[in-house]
């Protein structure tokens, strides 16, 4: 053990910018104690007391400094001393201010941000109703983004929501889009006059996505959070957001997005549109077109057709010229089916989907049963083709890797590409598997590089085995990933890469509908 | 505020949860403000609910 | 207390009840008028009860520094002669201890006031209450922090005979002092009145010397009574914490406020009185702060669980809840001048109002926080800080540090679940 020690004659500081100083030495490496204090009589006699006072010190007047440093050697006290006598430095050049004043709740937040109009709320479901309620109560809008809100609260927030005429998406939202701004999981697209409410998180961000890569733009994109169409909230936040769409002076064309809505609710939106004169796009995925109709509403099939339906309204597109496109494309996609299905071999019989987004999953799914016939899914649309254990996959399989079972102490799977890496070289080494389809969801909250963590992946999937890669790209070149190198790369590593899920998902259905290209 | 007015003004956005959806915000260049949350009686069942009957007085 | 039976419930104006609480507290008067002997003029002080800082707390459960002050006091008192003699004494069953604030007073640290100590006499005109305080002793080995040794008892005992009569004289020839005063403008002077009290002792100082000088005829008296003043930063702690408390008291009690009149430590339990649940203290134990700051030689292994009254100095809207007004004192908390600003606008969230009579200059001379709600509490789970002094745990050594310290939930917890059953 060993002291080291040094006087700075006529140097003043606080004796609490000592202490600090102090503080902070005595955690420097081999440093066993340290202290700084003025040379005052009472201070010697501490340094005595803990075997400090070095001889150099005894002379030490009022007005000096005193530095000690006990440390486990020689060396360690010279270094340590050095080191002290840097932070005592530092301490004095402490003149940039620490942040500003962050505060507490939303009452206070309203006070540092005079004009706050939206409130997103993400903490555990159990507080997320009570701010929701505090926010709606202060007149604001909210996003929950929280899921396991209890029933009750869900709906007492819904309700006052609808009563005060403030947007409630949520709970369950991961995605909006208001104003242009990204809210949650968004993508960055183009303004214009399209105006979607969705209770379908990656819903919306197909649909909004292909609207602005296709030229066209968003007005409003409303979540409403995935429980809002079942009857226990009977599309409360959903009715809300099609009366502000309605109401809305930007606002030409109106997109509905949603699983299949209860009938009562059906009914709900159909009163609402009565008064609308809009022309409506409904994709409601797997519901029966004639229903849709019933309320006034252009079925759409899938989210892509929705959003280039939609996109044809605001540009005025006649139902003719689309219908056209829309058949020309489709004999494209059918032509690149074929040449990939010559390059299986005849074991490989099944698709396996494995997705970061539910509803890209459902769509997969609503879209191949019709194509291919029976999906397994850990998320299926019939029970009895739930999957017995969703880690495995049986036959054809889409799994929606967003579910419980996978995400619980993990991050979202559009965030965390870890589980689905595996998953793929999983299927890449199973010889019966024709198919690997893959979403990949870009935009503000999802991971940030989706290129540099993928294609590598899909590289060493396609040396495993003999499986076709089928990625489907959501997002916009306005992201703040790079779409287009995104794409790229995973073209380099060996996947056929759309950007559109609908699509990718019929090619996969055209590829097995007739395997090795007949 | 109602809707059709939040459609008209600039948004202002309060944030309570995850900071990376300010971050996110604050990168397309739209005003908002972190709470610095924490969960109501450190999490303890019996209290918050003896502070929501009290809430309506 | 009256007890509602089960099916009786108040019906009460919470924001109403606050309102009037919250106005009597600002609107005190409080004035050192004088000072006398403990048993003459503390209310229900006996000649053998021992008074101590914070909620009840048994002898066997006193913690080192709080049983050092009682061995103290006893010897003092002249009631045992050794360590010894006096811990048989206080463990029998023949002394009897009861809270300051159950006789109207206040003691910082171990807080103990004996029969015949002086104290200071602080009335509250506005609502005519009373409050009383010690004299402080100084730093180091004192009783306050469980010291015990002859030099203690000299010193006491050179207190009680020299330096009370020459200040009781002083203040009564200045027909008193205005409390509020001082404090105010020591707010201004970088004081936030219960750490850091240099302001306030300075401008005590300057009011009562001449005082002195023209009531106490030997100069080394006035000399030695002097420099006793100038050589303790603290001497004012007490009467700021008296003041605090004399200011709070008329705010006890007030049907259906969720108002905390009182927050104290006895170095084992920390403990809150909530004004529309009377007398009830709400406890929880007392905790070693986590991040302060301690002298050379000293560690967290021998700090003391947080003690002393003194935490009345923010239950009023001062001390840790100004401090805002006292950059030095801000690195206890590891930052800068602004995180000090940040402090104490973060109390702001969980209080009532502000007392416009203490500013804090740096936020354009705003009041400070000032009413602690503990609804405000519970529902933003935003504690309330102390900025407090540590005592080591063993009797007798001292101060070893200070810093911010956090009130428990616990103490909260207690008190919503009660009202709630009270008044819901």
């Amino acid at each position: 053990m060993a002291a080291k020690g040094v006087i700075r004659k006529g140097e003043y500081f606080d004796s609490v910018t000592l202490m600090l100083v102090a503080r902070d030495a005595s955690k420097i490496d081999g440093v066993i104690d340290a202290t700084i204090v003025m040379g005052t009589a009472q201070n010697k006699s501490i340094l005595e007391m803990s075997e400090m006072l070095l001889d150099e010190f005894r002379d030490a007047s009022d007005n000096d400094l005193i530095i000690a440093v006990k440390a486990k050697d020689e060396a360690a006290a010279v270094l340590g001393l050095k080191k002290t006598e840097e932070l005592l430095e530092k301490s004095r050049q402490r003149t940039t201010d620490s942040s500003e004043y962050m505060p507490k709740s939303i009452e206070s937040a309203i006070n540092v941000l005079p004009g706050a109009n939206m409130v997103i709320i993400s903490v555990a479901g159990k507080y997320a109703a009570e701010e929701a309620m505090k926010a709606l109560q202060h007149d604001l809008h909210v996003m929950i983004f929280s899921d396991n809100v209890p029933k009750d609260k869900t709906l007492e927030v819904k309700k006052l929501g609808r009563e005060k005429g403030l947007l409630v998406m949520g709970p369950d939202c991961g995605t909006a889009i208001i104003n242009g701004a990204p809210l949650g999981f968004a993508n960055v697209v183009n303004r214009g006059d399209i105006g979607i409410v969705s209770a379908a998180g990656t819903g919306l961000q197909e649909v909004s996505s292909i609207i602005s890569n296709e030229g066209s733009g968003i007005s409003q994109g409303i979540g409403t959070g995935g429980i809002d169409m079942k009857i226990d909230f009977g599309g409360l936040s959903f009715l809300t957001g099609v009366e502000a769409l309605i109401a809305d002076p930007q606002t030409e064309v109106i997109t509905l997005i949603s699983k299949p809505p209860h009938p009562e609710v059906l009914e709900r939106i159909g009163e609402v549109l009565k008064t609308n004169r809009k022309p409506v796009v409904a994709a409601f995925l797997g519901a029966d077109p004639a229903l849709v109709r019933s309320i006034g509403a252009i079925p759409a099939s899938s989210l892509e057709e929705a959003a280039l339906l939609s996109v044809s309204l605001s540009k005025g597109i006649s139902m003719e010229q689309f219908n056209k496109e829309i058949e020309e494309s489709e004999n494209e996609l059918k032509e690149l089916a074929k040449g990939l299905a010559k390059q299986l071999r005849p074991e490989q019989k099944y698709v396996r989907g494995l997705f970061q987004g539910g509803t890209l999953a459902y769509e997969t799914q609503v879209i191949l049963k019709d194509m291919i016939g029976d999906i397994n899914s850990n998320a299926p649309l019939d029970p009895r083709l739930r999957l017995a254990d969703s880690w495995r996959s049986v036959g054809h399989t889409v799994v929606d890797l967003g579910e419980d079972e996978f995400t619980v102490g993990r991050p979202h799977p559009q965030i965390d590409f870890s589980l689905r890496n595996k998953r793929i070289l999983e299927e890449a080494r199973d010889k019966s598997v024709a198919i690997i389809y893959l979403d990949v969801v870009i935009g503000h909250g999802t991971n940030p590089n989706p290129g540099e963590e993928l294609a590598p992946v899909i590289s060493e999937a396609r040396t495993a085995g003999n499986a076709l890669i089928i990625v489907t790209v959501t997002g916009t070149d306005r992201d703040p990933q790079n779409k287009h190198k995104i794409v790229k790369m995973y073209r380099d590593a060996g996947a056929i890469v759309l950007e559109r899920n609908a699509s990718a998902s019929r090619l996969a259905g055209y590829i097995l509908q007739d395997p090795r290209g007949n | 505020m109602k809707t059709i007015d939040l459609f008209t003004s600039e948004l202002k956005v309060i944030n309570v949860g995850l900071t990376s959806f300010k971050e996110s915000l604050e990168q397309e260049g739209v005003k908002v403000v972190q709470v610095d949350w924490r969960p109501p009686a450190g999490g303890d069942e019996e209290a918050m609910e003896a502070l929501r009957r009290l809430m309506g007085k | 207390m009256h007890q509602p039976s089960q099916r009786e419930v108040r019906v009460v104006d919470i924001a109403e009840a606050n309102k009037e609480a919250l106005r009597r507290l600002v609107s005190a008067t409080p004035k050192l008028v004088g000072m006398g002997k403990a048993i003459d003029v503390v209310p229900g002080m006996k000649k053998n009860m021992l008074l101590h800082s914070g909620p009840p707390v048994t002898w066997d459960r006193m913690c080192g520094p709080m049983k050092g002050g009682v061995i103290a006091a006893l010897i003092y008192e002249g009631m045992a002669h050794a360590k010894e003699e006096a811990e048989t004494l206080a463990a029998s069953g023949q002394i009897e201890f009861s809270p300051c604030h159950h006789h109207q007073a206040v003691g910082p640290m171990a807080g103990i006031v004996s029969p015949s100590m002086p104290v200071y006499i602080v009335e509250n005109a506005a609502f005519g209450n009373t409050s009383y305080a010690t004299m402080n002793e100084g730093l180091g080995k004192v009783l306050r922090m469980g010291a015990y040794s002859p030099d203690v008892i000299e010193r006491l005992k050179w207190m009680e005979e020299v330096l009370y009569p020459t200040l009781d004289r002083a203040i009564r020839f200045l027909d008193g002092m205005d409390m509020k005063s001082i404090m105010a403008q020591a707010l201004h002077m970088g004081d936030e009145l219960h750490n850091r009290n240099r302001g306030a002792t300075s401008l005590f100082y300057r009011a009562i010397a001449p005082a002195i000088v023209r009531t106490t005829s030997d100069p080394l008296v006035i000399e030695r009574v002097l420099r006793f003043i100038d050589g303790n930063d603290h001497t004012f702690l007490n009467l700021a914490m008296a003041t605090a408390k004399a200011s709070l008291d008329p705010a006890r009690s007030i049907e259906g406020s969720t108002m905390v009149v009182c927050m104290a430590r006895n170095g084992t339990d920390f403990g809150i009185q909530v004004s529309g649940l009377g007398d009830e203290w709400f406890t929880a134990p007392a905790e070693v702060p986590p991040n302060a700051l301690y002298f050379a030689g000293f560690t967290k292994e021998d700090a003391n669980p947080d003690i002393g009254d003194s935490s009345i100095m923010e239950t009023a809207g001062l001390g840790g809840f100004a401090i805002g007004a006292a950059p030095a004192i801000v690195q206890f908390t590891g930052g800068t001048p602004r995180d000090a600003l940040n402090r104490t606008l973060s109390m702001y969230e969980i209080t009532i109002g502000e007392n416009t009579a203490y500013q804090v200059p740096y936020l354009n001379f705003r009041g400070t926080p000032t009413g602690i709600d503990i609804r405000l509490v519970v529902e933003k789970g935003l504690l309330p800080f102390i900025d407090t002094g540590i005592a080591h745990k063993d009797p007798g050594v001292g101060q070893v540090g200070a810093g911010l310290v956090d009130a428990p939930m616990g103490v909260f917890k207690k008190a919503i679940i009660a009202f709630s059953k009270m008044y819901a």
